[in-house]
C-alpha cells in the first residue's frame, strides 16, 4: 500500500517505493536538463502516453521550451466516423447483439447521422454488450444461435492478435452467427503519414511501447531509415517516459537518427512471433481512412480469405465507401490528432466540448488527448 | 428443482404471508411488528436524522458482501455522516418474478447480520414481487432514522481554509471487487469489498472530542466525486498529496490495466474526514488501526481540487463523467 512511501499508486512505479521512485524521476528530470542544449518538439504517440504525461503533469518538469506533441495513437478516436454510424445502424438491429470494448460506447458518430454513440442506442433497447475479451462474442454466439452477433474490433496491433483469435475460432467452430465489424489500425503507417505532412514539426518520435511489444521493431526501423529521425521505443509509466524522453533528446543532440528501445523489460526486437502469424494468417493490411487524418496508406487491417467470410459489411450490405461528416466544423480534433495542435487551443474545449457531451472523439476516450486535458488541467 | 420466487409471493394472500412467516421474521427484533401497518418506536430527547437510499447493484452477490450488506451499511453510514447514530431502518423488497429463495435467503441473512453490525433494528418492510424481465433479481430501499450525537452541525459549512482532510481507509477495494465480478475477472487472491458500518468510527471521535467539521462516505464517485463536492459546496479550494493517499498496490494494478482511476472506484465502508488542524493528531491516532491516513488540507477560497503527485507536478482531480467502462488497451 503507497502511505507515506510504501509502493504503489501514488506513483505508479509499481513495485518501487514512492520514495525511490520520486529520487529516480529527480534524476531523470536533472539529466534531462543536463543534456539539451536547444528547444526539441518530439511526440509521443500513443495515446496511452498521452494520458500517463498529463496525469502526472511530467510536461512540467521538462526543460524550457522542450514540447510535446500529442499523436494519433487513441485507436477509438481515430476510427472512422463512418464505421462508427455503420456501428450504431446495426446495433439498432433487433436481431443484432453488438460488442465491442468500453471506451467505443460512448464515441459518437457523424454530426450527420445526429452524432448518437452505442449507449445512446442501448437505452432506445438496442441490445449492445461490453466485453473486456474478444473470445466472450464467441461464448455469445454458441450460447445465442438465433441472434448474430457483431463484434465491432477496433484497436492498434495491441488488440489485433486477440481479434485474430476470435476469427480462428469462430471459423472453426463452423460458426454462422459471428460476424466482425473490422477497425484495427496500423500504426506506423500514421507516424510515416504524420512524418510525410510538410508542415510538421515532429524531431522525433516516442513510439508506442505495447505495439512494439507485438510487431517488434523492423518497422520502427524502416522508419528511421525512410524518414531519418529518432525513434525510441517508450513505455508507459513516469520513469519509461522520462526514459524515453532522455534517449531521444541524447540522440538529437547529438544530431543522431537511430532506433532505441527504453522500455527493454517488455519490448525484443523480433516482438510476440505468435501474435505476428496469427495476425499474419487473418488479416491483411489495407489503405484506411482514420478520423481526423483522413486516408492513410497501409493504415488498416482487412480480414483475408477465407476469414472475410465474417466480414460485417459484406454480411449485412453496408456500404463500405460511405464518407460521413468527420465532426462539427467547430471541433479540431483532426488537428489536435495529428499534434498540430492542443486541446486547449480549441475554442469548443470545456465549453460545448466536455465528456459528457463530446463533439469529438478525442474527448470521449479515455486515451483522448483532450479528455487527459479536460481531466487534468482545466 | 429449486424453489423460486413466484408472483403469488407478492399477492397478498396466504403464499405472501408464508413467505413473510418463513423468510423475513428472522429480520425483526420484534415480529409482534410485522402485524402492523407501521412502527412505533420510542423516541429519546434530541434531533432526528433521516435518510433514503435504493439499492441496484449487480452482481446481487460480490466479494465481501451483498446487496443486503449494501442496503444496510450504505443507510445507516449515510446517518453516521451527519454525526447521527443509526437507530432504525425500514426494508422495501423488490423481489423479480424466478428469483431463487436460496439467494433470497442468503440476502436476507446478510440483512440481519449487517443490522447488528450497524445497531440498528429493522421495524417495518414492504415486499413486492415484479414479472420476470422487468426488475434485476432484487431491487431494495432502506429508509433510515438515527439520533444526532455531534454537538455541532457536521458539513461543509463548517469548512473553513487550514482544516485538514483525512480519509478512515484504503480506497477503491469495493469498486475493484464489483468490476471484477462484473467483468469475470478473476482475481487471484480476490479482492473483497470493504463494505463496513461507519458509525462505531465517528461515535469514538466524538468521544475522543475530536471536532468533525465535514464528513462524507466514499461511495459512488470515489474520493474525487467526494473533494469536488465539498469543495464547491463549502467555496474553498482542497489541496491533496497524491502520494500520501492509501491504495492497495492489488487495486492499483487492477485499475491500471483496465484504464480506471481509483480515485473514482466506490467504497462502501470509507469515509473523507474534514478536522481542524488541531484535532489532526488526535483523529488520526484514532484512524490508524483503520488503515486511514492524512492526505490534505484545505486551502484559500475556490471551488476546486488539486492534486500534488509524487513528482511535485500538480494537477486537478477532477469527478468521473458518465460511467465506468474500461480502456481498449
Amino acid at each position: 500500500m503507497v502511505n507515506g512511501g510504501e509502493a504503489g499508486y501514488g506513483t505508479r512505479a509499481l513495485g518501487v517505493p514512492a520514495a525511490t521512485a520520486a529520487e529516480l524521476v529527480a534524476e531523470l528530470v536533472e539529466d534531462l536538463a543536463r543534456i539539451t542544449t536547444r528547444p526539441w518538439t518530439l511526440m509521443e504517440v500513443c495515446g496511452g502516453q498521452t494520458h500517463a504525461i498529463v496525469r502526472w503533469g511530467l510536461d512540467q518538469l521538462l526543460p524550457p521550451g522542450m514540447r510535446l506533441l500529442h499523436g494519433p495513437g487513441c485507436p477509438v478516436c481515430v476510427t472512422a466516423a463512418s464505421t462508427i454510424d455503420a456501428a450504431l445502424q446495426l446495433a439498432r438491429r433487433p436481431e443484432v447483439i453488438l460488442c465491442s470494448y468500453g471506451d467505443m460506447l460512448r464515441v459518437p458518430g457523424s454530426a450527420a447521422a445526429g452524432g448518437e454513440d452505442l449507449l445512446g442506442v442501448r437505452a432506445a433497447g438496442g441490445d449492445v454488450r461490453l466485453l473486456t475479451s474478444p473470445l466472450q462474442a464467441l461464448e455469445l454466439a454458441r450460447r445465442q444461435p438465433q441472434r448474430l452477433v457483431v463484434f465491432f474490433a477496433v484497436g492498434f496491433e495491441t488488440t489485433a492478435p486477440a481479434t485474430a483469435l476470435l476469427a480462428r475460432q469462430a471459423l472453426a467452430l463452423g460458426l454462422t452467427n459471428l460476424t466482425l465489424l473490422q477497425a484495427h489500425v496500423r500504426v506506423v503507417p500514421a507516424m510515416a503519414a504524420l512524418l510525410s505532412d510538410s508542415g510538421q514539426q515532429v524531431q522525433g518520435f516516442l513510439a508506442a511501447g505495447h505495439v512494439a511489444a507485438v510487431m517488434g521493431t523492423a518497422e520502427l526501423q524502416q522508419l528511421v531509415d525512410s524518414w531519418h529521425v529518432p525513434v525510441v521505443v517508450t513505455g508507459f509509466e513516469p520513469l519509461d517516459l522520462l526514459r524515453g524522453l532522455r534517449a531521444c533528446v541524447r540522440q538529437l543532440e547529438a544530431g543522431e537518427a537511430r532506433l532505441s528501445n527504453a522500455y527493454p523489460a517488455v519490448v525484443r526486437s523480433g516482438g510476440n512471433p505468435e501474435a505476428q502469424a496469427l495476425l499474419a494468417a487473418v488479416f491483411q493490411p489495407v489503405d484506411q481512412l482514420w478520423r481526423g487524418l483522413g486516408l492513410i496508406a497501409g493504415g488498416g487491417l482487412a480480414l483475408r480469405p477465407p476469414y472475410d467470410r465474417l466480414d460485417a459489411r459484406q454480411h449485412f450490405d453496408l456500404d463500405p465507401s460511405d464518407a460521413a461528416q468527420e465532426a462539427p466544423a467547430v471541433c479540431i480534433a483532426g488537428t489536435v490528432l495529428r499534434g498540430a495542435a492542443r486541446p486547449s487551443d480549441c475554442p469548443a474545449f470545456g465549453s460545448s466540448c466536455t465528456p459528457d457531451h463530446p463533439l469529438g472523439a478525442p474527448m470521449v476516450s479515455s486515451e483522448g488527448a483532450c479528455a487527459a486535458y479536460y481531466r487534468y488541467r482545466r | 428443482m429449486s424453489e423460486r420466487i413466484r408472483l403469488a409471493h407478492g399477492g397478498g394472500g396466504t403464499v405472501m404471508q408464508q413467505l413473510i412467516d418463513r423468510e423475513f421474521r428472522c429480520l425483526y427484533a420484534d415480529p409482534e411488528q410485522l402485524l402492523h401497518d407501521a412502527a412505533c418506536v420510542e423516541w429519546p430527547h434530541g434531533r432526528l436524522a433521516f435518510t433514503t437510499d435504493s439499492y441496484v447493484v449487480q452482481p446481487l452477490e460480490f466479494a465481501g458482501g451483498d446487496i443486503g450488506t449494501l442496503a444496510v451499511c450504505g443507510t445507516a453510514n449515510d446517518l453516521a455522516m451527519v454525526g447521527a447514530r443509526p437507530l432504525h431502518l425500514s426494508l422495501g423488497l423488490i423481489l423479480e418474478e424466478g428469483l431463487e429463495l436460496v439467494l433470497l435467503r442468503r440476502v436476507i441473512a446478510s440483512l440481519a447480520a449487517s443490522a447488528r453490525a450497524c445497531g440498528v433494528t429493522i421495524v417495518t418492510g414492504d415486499t413486492k414481487v415484479v414479472e420476470r424481465g422487468k426488475g434485476d433479481g432484487i431491487f431494495i430501499n432502506t429508509s433510515g432514522i438515527g439520533r444526532l450525537e455531534a454537538p455541532e452541525p457536521i458539513g461543509p459549512a463548517a469548512i473553513t481554509a487550514g482544516d485538514q482532510l483525512l480519509v478512515s481507509g484504503d480506497l477503491g477495494r469495493h469498486g475493484v471487487a464489483i468490476l471484477a465480478a462484473r467483468h469475470g475477472l478473476d482475481l487471484q487472491p480476490p479482492l473483497a469489498s470493504d463494505c463496513a458500518p461507519l458509525w462505531p468510527l465517528v461515535e469514538q471521535l466524538l468521544a475522543l472530542g475530536v471536532r468533525l467539521h465535514a464528513l462524507r462516505d466514499l461511495t459512488r464517485g470515489g474520493l474525487a466525486s467526494a473533494l469536488q463536492e465539498l469543495s464547491t459546496a463549502a467555496g474553498f479550494e482542497l489541496l491533496v498529496e497524491e502520494s500520501a493517499i492509501p491504495v492497495l498496490e492489488s487495486v492499483a494494478r487492477c485499475c491500471e490495466l483496465l484504464g480506471f482511476e481509483p480515485l473514482h472506484l466506490a467504497n462502501e465502508g470509507r469515509c473523507l474526514l474534514v478536522v481542524p488542524a488541531a484535532d489532526r493528531q488526535a483523529a488520526l491516532k484514532l484512524l490508524e488501526p483503520w488503515g486511514g491516513a492524512w492526505i490534505g488540507a484545505v486551502g484559500q477560497p475556490g471551488q476546486r481540487v488539486l492534486l500534488r503527485t509524487a513528482f511535485g507536478s500538480e494537477r486537478l482531480l477532477v469527478p468521473l463523467s458518465g460511467e465506468l467502462l474500461p480502456r481498449i488497451c
